[in-house]
């Protein structure tokens, strides 16, 4: 058995890659694995689904918005209730900074020295710093528009103060009219920003034809929450599949219902599960969930200046679905710039201060599911509870499960392209990396771990023979 | 009127008094957590300890002995410290504690004290014991998991709402909290349904439902504003 390893860095958590050659040395397999789970979902029992809100939000320190929002959502399904209209405004708008913050991360921090310094850069300067250097304006801009996002976040949740600020029912508390104005004050600036970004990227999307053509691109079906009337849509709304011509293949599902119409299937070789579209089988019903997919999936942004993004994005695929997950970067640009445009929208909405904020009731349902599009792709809460709230059972699928599949064929078509002889050279392991980046997974919490886990790329032969072994650190 | 030195301070007391009332009629903190004022003191926690100079250094509770002539109080010191810190280790390993999500994060007595004593790490190895919680009440419900067995609970119900509910079952650590005979709390006849266990609790293992992490604030001062409004009993 020969091996080779190669760490990927940047991206949050880590995980294992594994190339199995043929004989003729043509890679034959290539898996993406996660190598270590703790059973998140058998912490939560025993505990009330009010605390869930708060204990999921400690899963991941990277998401902890969307993990809040989803848990209090499938509390509002326990509860029964509708929280008031005040309070799903607020919890829009702290998706929303959700989004912006994490779109800012992963396009400025973490996937910019790769598009903007080159893949064979040398690693040492192939990072923010490097990008600093080289780009020294947008390295600040990207500094500045995560702090708009989290700070709509911070003056939302008050974070140090209340770790749980969305409950089911509702939220804890309401908007100050101060951090109504200071936020819409710094609206321009992020505005500015989020368009600068996407018309550099624009500008260099001819540079990248290779990586378009390599980086994940295949026909696949793509899932997403839509608005009732077609809008992209991250807080509520319903689920829409679309296949790689972008036709609508299936329409208004109920989320609560996603054990109707997806699959989770098991590997024994990955503590992801992965899940498949039921309609097409296993692995058939490959999707893929996030920002490419949500863009796939909507007929409009239903904002000015993203729908303009929108149409130079479906130009790209003449309105076809964009099936590249290099694409994955433009899609979080276009949905930066959405953010920011609904924000601003938002703060200006006549209940945005309003106190009217949560809903009190029992537990009126045994059964509840929350769904909401979190930056890195649609999460669902899914919990059983005993007559008094007591939490029995937990499921949740989350976005980087969703599309485990699709990190998977992706590594196996970079590594067709780019392995050459029976080494992992500094191309291969950088693109894969990037390969695996343009999704922005988050493992960590897709495999509902408290902690960060290793992963390594490892080359092995036919008869199994390790070939080569790369590891980096991150 | 006694006098006693406490912290090399002179201080004067009645005589039914305790150590603790006089350090904090002095203005001498005495870190304190099984009790509360209202209640009648038992002594469990330890985590008042003193040091008395002049019985050859005899560590007792604060909270629980009687001022006397001449004693010669240490009440803050290394090893004093020291010792408290360990018993809220204690405490911390015996159970499962976990600030983060606790419904009482940020309003919990055990908490507070963990950061005064500079309580920045365990010793001890974590004991992880599987517990229940019953949120079988309608408005109420208790985790054993956060529960330090202080009893502030138990002498709230009897002595001051006089219905007995709560009690302590088992012994040494397998002890728990248990209403009635042992019947889920919502199933309890005795209980009033008033909510003062839930307000002297000093941790997040009583609480009110519909809490989420970091809601549930407690007033266990209402406890002391209770009895102090009573008629003394005619001795
Ligand atoms: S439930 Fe609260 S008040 Fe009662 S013994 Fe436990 S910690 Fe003390
Ligand atoms: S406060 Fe004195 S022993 Fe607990």
């Amino acid at each position: 058995m020969k091996e080779i390893k190669v760490p990927v860095t940047r991206i949050e958590g880590h995980g294992l890659i594994t190339l199995r050659l043929d004989r003729g040395g043509k890679v034959a397999a290539a898996k993406f694995h996660v190598t270590e789970a703790r059973g998140f979902e058998r912490f939560c029992q025993g505990r009330t689904v009010w605390e869930m809100p708060g204990i999921t939000a400690r899963i991941c320190g990277i998401c902890p918005v969307s993990h809040l929002l989803c848990s209090a959502k499938a509390g509002d399904a326990i509860l029964a209730v509708r929280p008031p209209r005040p309070a799903e405004v607020l919890r829009r708008l702290m998706n929303l900074g959700q989004f912006i913050q994490s779109h800012a991360l992963s396009f400025f921090h973490l996937s910019s020295p790769d598009l903007l310094l080159g893949w064979d850069a040398d690693p040492k300067g192939r990072n923010v710093f490097g990008l600093a250097q080289a780009h020294p304006q947008l390295a600040l801009d990207g500094i500045r528009l995560r702090a708009f996002g989290q700070e709509i976040i911070a003056a939302l949740g008050e974070k140090r103060v209340h770790p749980a600020w969305a409950v089911p029912g509702g939220v804890r508390q309401p908007l100050s009219p101060e951090a109504r104005d200071r936020l819409a004050a710094k609206v321009p600036e992020a505005r500015r920003i989020a368009q600068d970004a996407l018309a550099l990227y624009e500008a260099r999307l001819p540079e990248w034809g290779e990586e378009i053509e390599t980086f994940g691109n295949f026909p696949s079906l793509f899932m997403a929450l839509v608005a009732s009337d077609g809008t992209w849509e991250h807080h509520a709304g319903r689920i829409r599949f679309v296949d790689a011509d972008r036709r609508v293949v299936a329409d208004g599902l109920d989320p609560a219902r996603y054990p109707e119409y997806i699959g989770e299937a098991v590997e024994g070789w990955s503590y992801l599960k992965f899940p498949y579209f039921q309609d097409a089988g296993y692995p058939e019903g490959l999707y893929r969930v996030g920002p490419l997919s949500r863009l796939n999936c909507c007929d409009r942004m239903g904002t000015p200046l993203a729908d303009e993004a929108l149409a130079r994005f479906r130009a790209q695929a003449d309105g076809k679905a964009v099936t590249s997950s290099f694409h994955y970067h433009y899609a979080r640009l276009i949905e930066t710039l959405a953010a920011v445009e609904q924000v601003a929208r938002l703060l200006e909405d006549p209940e945005v201060l309003s106190p009217r904020v949560r809903a009190e009731a029992g537990i009126n349902e045994l059964e509840g599911v929350g769904v909401h599009e979190a930056p890195r792709g649609t999460l669902f809460h899914h919990y059983w509870v005993d007559e008094h709230g007591v939490i029995q059972r937990v499921n949740l699928i989350v976005s980087t499960g969703h599309n485990n599949l699709a990190m998977n064929r992706t590594v196996a078509q970079i590594a067709a392209r780019y392995l050459t002889g029976r080494k992992v050279s500094d191309g291969l392991l950088n693109r894969l990396e990037g390969g695996i980046r343009a999704y922005d997974p988050c493992l960590s919490c897709s495999v509902h771990a408290v902690g960060r886990m290793p992963l390594r790329v490892v080359l092995v032969g036919p008869t199994g023979e390790v070939l080569d072994e790369r590891t980096r650190d991150a | 009127m006694i006098t006693l030195r406490i912290d090399d301070i002179p201080v004067q007391a009645e005589p039914d008094q305790t150590i603790l009332d006089a350090a904090k009629a002095a203005g001498i903190r005495i870190p304190t957590l099984c009790h509360l004022p209202g209640l009648s003191p038992v002594g469990a926690c330890r985590l008042c300890l003193v040091e008395i100079r002049n019985w050859n250094g005899k560590l007792v509770p604060a909270c629980a002995t009687p001022v006397q002539e001449g004693l010669d109080v240490v009440a803050n010191s290394d090893r004093l410290r020291e010792l408290r810190r360990t018993i809220l280790e204690l405490l911390f390993a015996e159970r499962n504690h976990i600030c983060a999500f606790c419904v009482a994060n940020g309003h919990c007595e055990l908490q507070d004290l963990a950061a005064e004593l500079g309580m920045d790490h365990v010793r001890f190895p974590y004991r992880f014991p599987p517990l229940p919680l019953d949120a079988s009440h309608p408005k109420f419900g208790i985790d054993h998991n956060r529960c330090i067995l202080c009893g502030r609970c138990v002498r709230a119900c009897s002595e001051v709402e006089g219905a007995m509910t709560w009690g302590f079952a088992g012994r040494g650590i397998f002890t728990l909290i248990e209403a009635d005979l042992g019947d889920p709390w919502g199933d309890a006849k005795t209980c009033t349904g008033c909510g003062k266990c839930v307000q002297a609790c000093p941790t997040g293992a009583l609480f009110e439902k519909g809490r989420a992490t970091g809601e549930q604030e407690k007033r266990p001062a209402i406890v002391a504003a209770l009895t102090e409004r009573r008629p003394r009993a005619q001795g």
